[in-house]
């Protein structure tokens, strides 16, 4: 089991700190129990399980810092990853941005364990996989999906005091469901804490719908749209936008919030280098995260144990905070706006982003619509270009043409460039938010999307 | 601590990618020290296999590794992160029931050993009660006890952090003083040690090294900024590559240099800050039909988009469709003999032996001995790219031997050999392409790169843009974009330079599988041409 509870967490990492000769000594301890199940072609292909705990040993002296990891504690092994650290630390150069660690601080209590998903067996996951095959395969169609769940913990503590400990765990499904002829595709994805709370059969059934609904799709040319976005295709976009929205870049001169001075002008002293505080979307705009959310709960606290409460990054429109370092804050005289710890491993987890929208369900919005796109989820994006945040992308997996409030066809798929910028200053409308990749995002009705060219693919 | 930072600095991010750096932290000096003698890994293996058997596996295979990685990062005139990774451990993977199954341990004691055997079996049992279609095995010879080293001069790992460290520092300071304002440069390090056996009776051990050291940089002008990565390319070699020998440098009318099988990282630096101050007043280009020139640091990742994954035959058969889709060349066309895949002098070859590339081993990772395929010929689609159980779905009875796994602990499946474009018989200059166009646009270098759920439609950026008139390169411009669909792209090629312009690009980071494992692979190339091709201006005015 690779679960240590509070205190078998805070007793190891006890012994950890009491070997370290170094200045300063903080150390992370993550372990999780995961397990997956893939399939394709309406048969299981692969599945697994994995258990794993690795602690990691940060040592200072002065400004020199040095990592060192291992996924074993008995004494020898303790002994050895903090001396590792230490001569790491020893050999690296001067960080002239090091910030010291820490001291203790109180955090806000978060529920994110549940132990439904943690309990999860070989069995329930081959279910959860026929659940979604013999509907298909009823329909004439070919499933292929991913299930993965997850029950993890993190633990942390330095030599000045600080220890925090959080548990969590998730559930995560998708399935792609096509026509035995390759002309229909759709396409699902629901993620929770509570397992108790996933459904494939019912979330199959969306694709399914989907996929038969697809088939015979008709060719519309390419231009500006009137969109309906489901969350799944535009949380993308927005975790690139908040990715961009670093205080440091922006001050630095290389983000879109950087503050330009007028053309032919030279910057005022003291001028204010980014947006912070300017209205940059519609007024309908409010992005926060909130790591006590139950519906998305994070830890409540950044990776080096400082407190992350609840902070408003656009209030009504208006850019009102940065994410930024510790170090940035200081040295702009700015205040540490934190994000909340993922985990360890080179890309972390998701960062919680929650938007407010209204009350409407997909289908209301549907049904307000003259004439519109109805977009399932977008693929491949990648930036065109960091100054306006313009993107490219496609529609993929259950593209619809609506007229008159219903879904009148299916369509090919298209390929878009537009930037999440423009995207949030031409809302028509928000519906009510849902979860989706760890975040809540409305359905988004937006005028004026750019589809720049046809796609063949299906 | 947050990683997640590394990703942002760097612009790596490449969303959904999952890079796994697995394993403890170690030392420096510990990442050149062999703890694993050959005569112990045969006994470790010995063990599984024979474990495997007893527990009524018809095929065993064994891979221990022992995985290292360094890697570097430096932020203007900063030192960010030293980081030295090893992972260890045994992968077992059995065919029991005619059903696969696999299990892993990092505890290589005799009995744990034993155990991840046994398991493997279990799981390839319980499985088979759904099998509806028995594994087929494309034969293979056993190799007896064999060996191979990737062919370095400089073992990286041995290089000293002060010499690495200092190097990143010159290469920062060159950018910077030449008009770059922020650079972000790093040295991925990679060391897989891999023993593979399997019950055929191979016992195959083998030394791979690989490197890649890439920068990003920028400048901020009045009007905006703009970025420039570096042009050296992730490569099969060892610190040599970095040692910056003029011979292999490409100059091209003056306006650019390429690199072939060593990079001058200071000297790349240096033109990234004067080519940032030019992108800076550059114009913006016309959109509209230009003939393309493309350069080998830029048409490796067509290649790898528009060639590399349709011709991955599980891709094709829909085992990827959950993850990065399914593929446009279907079985039917390869069966008719006549998919024009792309103009009559388009040659695509698979690979896992050019010497120098991401992709060169001696054996994959099923005990394959590697070797070189054509995927398409003459522009006819001939062939995919498939491992021993999936050749048979293709009529062939040999492996092409590109099977892989990232690690000890994953599974090993199919994944993209190298693949490469081959180049003109007649030894051509990258000159020599531009000097026919009347107009249209060389471009030199990655940037944005998307393509559809079956490699139909793609649209691709770069690093530098020139404008070609009647044969000549008349100034730099800026904000270009190509959008393409895959076989009109191929089908337009019309000109390639020769052997003395072909260079190996390649990815450092390719992702596959649910969940995802990572590989890194090349793509060869020359200078090419592509007539008639769209292109777009990625300039807006927001905000």
């Amino acid at each position: 089991m690779a679960i240590f509870t509070e205190t078998k967490a805070r007793e190891l990492l006890s012994k950890v700190i009491a070997l370290s000769k170094a200045d300063e000594c903080e150390c992370n301890l993550d372990g999780s129990n995961t397990g997956n199940i893939r399939y394709a072609r309406n048969t299981v292909s692969t599945a697994g399980e994995v258990s794993d705990v690795t602690l990691a040993v940060r040592s200072c002296y002065g400004k020199r810092t040095g990592t060192a990891t291992i996924n074993e504690f008995d004494d020898a092994s303790l002994e050895k990853v903090v001396r590792r650290s230490e001569e790491l630390a020893r050999l690296s150069p001067e960080n002239p941005e090091h910030m010291p660690n820490l001291g203790p601080a109180e955090y806000s209590k978060v529920n994110a364990w549940f132990d439904s998903t943690a309990s999860t067996t070989p069995d329930q996951r081959a279910a959860a996989a026929e659940a979604s095959i013999v509907p298909s395969r009823k329909n004439k169609l070919v499933a292929s999906g991913y299930l993965n769940d997850a029950a993890s913990f993190s633990a942390m503590m330095n030599k000045a005091g600080m220890f925090a400990y959080h548990t969590s765990t998730n559930v995560n499904f998708t399935a792609t469901i096509r026509t035995e002829d390759g002309t229909g595709s759709g396409w699902v994805s629901r993620d929770y804490n509570d397992t108790g709370r996933m459904d494939t059969k019912e979330a199959s059934n969306v694709a399914i719908s989907k996929a038969i609904g697809s088939k015979d799709a008709k060719e519309m040319e390419p231009g500006k749209y009137t969109v309906i976005m489901e969350p799944a295709a535009t949380v993308q976009l927005l975790a690139n936008m908040f990715g961009s929205m670093n205080q440091r870049a922006a001050d630095e001169g290389r983000s879109f919030l950087s503050k330009k001075p007028e053309e032919g002008t030279e910057p005022a002293e003291g001028a204010p280098t980014n947006r912070l505080g300017d209205k940059m979307f519609d007024e309908r705009v409010t992005i926060y995260s909130d790591p006590a959310n139950p519906d998305c709960p994070t830890a409540p606290f950044t990776g080096d144990g400082h407190p992350v409460g609840t902070t408003k990054w656009i209030d009504k429109g208006v850019i009102t905070a940065m994410p930024n370092t510790r170090y940035w804050a200081e040295k702009t005289g700015t205040r540490y706006y934190p994000t909340a710890y993922t985990g360890q491993g080179i890309f972390g987890g998701n960062q919680q982003l929650i938007m407010e929208g209204g009350t409407q369900s997909l289908e209301d919005m549907i049904r307000d619509t003259r004439r519109g796109v109805l977009v399932t989820r977008l693929w491949y994006i990648r930036q065109l270009d960091p100054q306006t945040l313009l993107y490219t992308g496609l529609t993929r997996d259950g593209t619809f043409y609506i007229e008159n409030g219903e879904i009148k066809y299916p369509i090919k798929n298209f390929r878009f460039n537009e930037s999440p910028i423009v995207m949030l200053n031409n809302i028509e409308a928000l519906g009510k938010p849902v979860r989706i990749n760890g975040s809540m995002i409305p359905p988004m009705k937006i005028r004026d999307f750019t589809f720049s060219s046809l796609s063949d693919a299906v | 601590m947050d990683r997640r930072k590394f990703i942002e600095l760097t612009g790596i991010g490449m969303g959904g990618l999952m890079i796994a750096l697995p394993g403890s932290y170690i030392s420096a000096a510990e990442l050149t020290a062999n703890p694993m003698e050959v005569a112990f890994k045969k006994k470790m293996a010995d063990t599984a296999l024979n474990a495997a058997k007893s527990a009524g596996a018809t095929y065993a295979d064994v891979r221990i590794g022992r995985y290292l990685n360094q890697f570097i990062t430096a932020q203007e005139k900063r030192v960010d992160n030293v980081v030295n990774t090893e992972s260890a451990g045994i992968g077992v993977r059995v065919i029991a029931n005619g059903t696969w199954g696999f299990a892993a341990t990092s505890d290589m004691s005799p009995d744990s050993i034993a155990k991840a055997a046994e398991k493997a079996v279990a799981v390839a049992k319980a499985n088979s009660k759904f099998q509806t279609d028995p594994v087929q095995l494309a034969p293979v010879t056993g190799v007896g006890e064999v060996s191979w080293r990737t062919p370095i001069v400089k073992n990286a790992m041995e290089i000293p952090i002060k010499d690495k460290v200092d190097l990143l520092m010159e290469v920062n300071n060159a950018a910077m003083d030449n008009g770059a304002n922020y650079i972000t440069s790093v040295l991925f390090l990679v060391n897989e040690q891999k023993y593979f056996a399997s019950t055929d009776g191979s016992y195959i051990d083998q030394d791979v090294h690989r490197l890649w050291a890439p920068f990003f940089a920028t400048a901020v002008g009045p009007t905006g900024f703009k970025q420039r990565t570096g042009l050296g390319n992730p490569v099969g070699m060892g610190f040599e590559y970095l040692d910056g020998d003029p011979a292999e440098q490409i100059q091209v009318q003056g306006a650019n240099i390429g690199y072939r099988y060593s990079y001058d990282m200071v000297k790349d630096a240096r033109d990234a800050g004067m080519q940032l101050q030019a992108k800076l007043k550059a114009r913006s280009v016309e959109p509209g039909k230009y003939d393309l020139v493309l350069d080998p640091h830029h048409l490796m990742l067509t290649i790898h988009e528009s060639v590399g994954h349709p011709l991955e035959l599980d891709r094709v058969l829909g085992y990827e469709a959950n993850y990065a889709g399914t593929s446009f060349a279907t079985l039917d066309k390869w069966r008719s003999g006549t998919f024009n895949y792309g103009s009559d002098i388009v040659n695509l070859v698979a690979d896992k032996t050019q010497k120098h590339s991401l992709g060169y081993v001696g054996y994959d990772d099923e005990g394959v001995k590697t070797r070189e395929w054509d995927l398409v010929k003459d522009g006819i689609l001939v062939n995919y790219q498939a491992i021993r159980d999936q050749v048979h779905i293709i009529d062939q009875n040999e492996s092409h031997g590109c099977c892989y796994s990232q690690s000890w602990a994953d599974v090993q499946f199919q994944r993209m050999p190298n693949v490469s474009l081959r180049p003109n018989e007649q030894d051509l200059s990258a000159d020599d392409v531009i000097k026919d166009v009347e107009n249209g646009i060389y471009i030199v270098g990655r940037g944005s790169f998307s393509i559809d759920q079956q490699r139909y439609n793609f649209q691709f950026g770069g690093q530098l843009f020139y404008e070609i008139k009647d044969g000549k390169i008349t100034e730099q411009i800026e904000d270009v974009a190509y959008q393409s669909n895959t076989q009109e792209f191929w089908n337009s090629c019309t000109k390639l330079a020769g052997k003395s312009d072909y260079r190996l690009g390649g990815s450092f980071f390719d992702g596959k599988g649910q969940p995802s494992q990572v590989s890194a692979v090349s793509h060869g190339c020359p200078t090419t041409r592509f007539n008639n091709i769209n292109v777009i201006n990625t300039a807006r005015k927001v905000g």
